[in-house]
């Protein structure tokens, strides 16, 4: 029942100190939180903002320069020369191996007759005229087509720039490696989930997309969405995760270019590592586990504070008893210590006056003197009573003498080991070596332990093992008598040093040993303590000071 | 031996009266006194050799100041301390004070009659040395 107190009380502490240092720390973490995940985004927003407009110029500045060569090399060679021979290989050559991405090349008169061609495929001969990007090009001059099938029925697109030379325009056709052109899209990829790709307005994938769907099929992607400039939104995808599309749209205003990645990976981020993770475990570990031993180590101290409490008290309370029972005590033994005084003189003064001669023949004399003598014998009786009630056993002498502790042990023992035997006791003495030799009062303390040891033979009654043990601390010397037998119940404990309290049989005790060993060892500065257990046995505790004996 | 006197000290009426009855019928010459107060008169009168004296009576001199005051009356006579209860800081203050010895209550005749006698002997050696000390004195003069 005392148990769950505590347990009860550090369950609370407990609780209430994790929910204390908790509190505050869960509701900083997740204001903390909150507030780095609005900077993490606006972040991840101006990163993938960046890189959009990095790419786009990346993609334009490409765009750029393959129309640039592309155009010098028509401004640079006339018709005739193109057509001729090898011509226009070399030149494919030399552009291919000054900025690469070209598939084939070719030179189209203002027919739309491709006149010559250099590449994988056999294009030459075909007539151009209504495809619509030669209008487109004759009329503005330089062309970059969206991908398209054409003749060759793969996606690709071409870029060609007209030559106006003197009454005569000619254009010179390129197509653009779509792997290469893929390549520095894609180059824009990052992470698991990252994906770059161009489309175009009408949705069409103007590169391969890394997921859902290829180059020249239809996006689900809506292009109003992306304003002039770059845009950043933030959409759901089918699997409804959530997406951060950035786009921009090319200097053609025709193309979009377009990064996304799933938001959730680059928050991911913000989940910190593993290492971090197990710090925070670590952490809050840490907490619980000193606030539960604290709490332990507090409560415990509690506990024993409390126990010290209930010692002294009990200690206190017995010493106001034992005080008082022993003012009470001499008070009672001087009232009856009168009468038996004026009893044993009248009974004294009838013996005298039964010696007087004219008493001799009386018939009866006899039987008068032994009353007399029963009734002397029965005050006697009565004034051992009082007499060891007052602990009178005590010799007067107030010198305090030399005292050897294991001596005086060792006597008591010889005194009652044939006793002991008798009823197949042994007495085992385990006796520190070198105590000191103290100022106290040697037949005192005897008739303690041997009230003590007798006790212990009467209650183990028949065998039985006596451990008499002596030991010492700083302040005093201790002597402990352990016997093996039925021991004390818990509520007689408190009143085997009451006077007159006794177990034994009528007439076998008087109930006054314990009180007088009790008081002895008191006013010898002393303690005396029991502790039991029934079944187990009883160990009486006596402290005796340790009085170093005047230098003599 | 000489009979010696002697002054029995108790306010229990009883007790005086049949201590008294019994040392006279052993011829010793007994007077008793009910209170201390009492005692003090009979021995500003009389010299006692041997004075039994209780130790606790009640309302009055207690037998601490009775003995105080008969030992400055008359410091050479013996007084046995008689006591009710084993009050032994009483007794150690009494045997400090001069007296002769003390006595449990209660006690039987037998045991108290050696404890006068040694007390009257003692009492005895006392005087004549006294009595020799003052011949001595007187001699010296001669």
């Amino acid at each position: 029942m005392k148990t769950s107190v505590y347990v009860n009380l550090q369950r609370k502490i407990i609780v209430i100190t994790l929910l204390v240092s908790f509190a505050p720390l869960i509701l900083l973490g997740v204001t903390i939180y909150h507030q780095l995940a609005i900077k993490y985004k606006q972040k991840i927003v101006e990163q993938i903002r960046y890189r959009a407009v990095a790419q786009a110029e990346a993609v334009d500045l490409f765009l750029k320069g393959r129309t640039a060569i592309l155009s010098a090399m028509a401004d640079t060679h006339k018709f005739d020369y193109m057509i001729e021979g090898n011509n226009l290989a070399h030149i494919f050559e030399v552009m291919n191996s000054r900025a690469g991405a070209f598939v084939d090349l070719g030179v189209i008169d203002s027919t739309g007759q491709h006149k010559a061609y250099v590449g994988p495929y056999n294009l030459k001969g075909l007539n151009y005229y209504n495809q619509p990007w030669f209008g487109e090009v004759m009329s503005k001059g330089v062309y970059i087509s969206e991908v398209y099938m054409g003749y060759r029925k793969i996606p690709h697109f071409i870029i060609a720039v007209r030559r106006q030379e003197s009454q005569q325009a000619w254009i010179l056709r390129a197509t653009i490696d779509p792997e290469i052109f893929g390549g520095i899209v894609r180059a824009a990829q990052v992470g698991k989930t990252g994906d770059a790709f161009i489309v175009n307005k009408e949705r069409i994938f103007q590169t391969n997309p890394r997921f859902s769907g290829s180059i020249h099929s239809q996006s689900k992607l809506d292009t109003t969405l992306f304003g002039g400039s770059t845009t950043v939104i933030e959409l759901r995808d089918g699997d409804g995760k959530k997406r951060l599309y950035a786009g921009t749209w090319l200097k053609n205003k025709k193309w979009l270019l377009v990064i996304n990645q799933e938001a959730a990976e680059e928050m991911a981020g913000l989940f910190t590592t593993y290492m971090e993770v197990v710090i925070i475990v670590a952490g809050i570990l840490a907490i619980v586990l000193t606030t539960i031993f604290t709490t332990r180590l507090t409560v415990r101290r509690l506990r024993e504070a409390d126990t010290k409490m209930r010692e002294l008290n009990a200690a206190l309370v017995q010493s106001d008893k034992m005080a008082a029972l022993g003012k009470m005590a001499a008070g009672v033994a001087h009232e009856i210590n009168n009468p038996l005084a004026v009893i044993l003189q009248k009974t004294g003064w009838m013996e005298d006056l039964l010696a007087e001669e004219k008493f001799q023949e009386s018939e009866n004399i006899e039987e008068f003197k032994a009353s007399i003598k029963k009734i002397e014998a029965h005050v006697e009786r009565a004034r051992k009573v009082v007499h060891n009630m007052l602990g009178y056993v005590r010799k007067m002498e107030p010198l305090l003498e030399d005292v050897d502790i294991n001596e005086t042990l060792s006597q008591t023992i010889t005194l009652l080991e044939n006793y002991a035997k008798t009823n197949n006791i042994e007495i085992a003495p385990d006796f520190a070596d070198s105590l000191p030799i103290i100022a106290s009062k040697q037949d005192q303390l005897q008739q303690v332990f041997l009230n003590l040891i007798s006790n212990a033979i009467d209650a183990i009654s028949t065998d039985g093992l006596i451990k008499v043990i002596s030991e010492r601390n700083d302040k005093y010397i201790i002597v402990k008598i352990i016997d093996n037998g039925p021991g004390i119940p818990e509520d007689q404990q408190g009143k085997v040093f009451d006077p007159f309290f006794t177990t034994k049989e009528i007439g076998r005790g008087t109930g006054l040993g314990l009180w007088i060993s009790y008081d002895i060892t008191e006013k010898l500065g002393g303690t005396i303590h029991l502790s039991s257990r029934e079944g187990e046995g009883t160990i009486f505790t006596i402290q005796i000071p340790i009085v170093h004996p005047e230098k003599k | 031996m000489d009979t010696f006197s002697v002054l029995v000290v108790d306010d229990e009426k009883d007790f005086l009266e049949t201590l008294v009855s019994r040392l006279k019928k052993r011829k010793i010459d007994t007077h008793g006194a009910k209170s201390g107060e009492d005692a003090l008169k009979l021995i500003k009168n009389r010299p006692f050799d041997v004075v039994i004296l209780d130790i606790k009576m009640p309302g009055g001199m207690d037998g601490i100041e009775a003995l105080r005051a008969i030992k400055k009356i008359q410091p050479l006579t013996e007084v046995i301390l008689l006591t009710g209860h084993a009050s032994v800081e009483t007794s150690i203050e009494g045997m400090k004070l001069g007296a002769f010895d003390y006595v449990l209550k209660p006690v039987k005749l037998e045991e108290l009659l050696p404890k006068m006698l040694q007390a009257f002997e003692k009492k005895n050696n006392h005087d004549q040395k006294v009595r020799s000390a003052k011949i001595r004195e007187t001699l010296k003069y001669w």
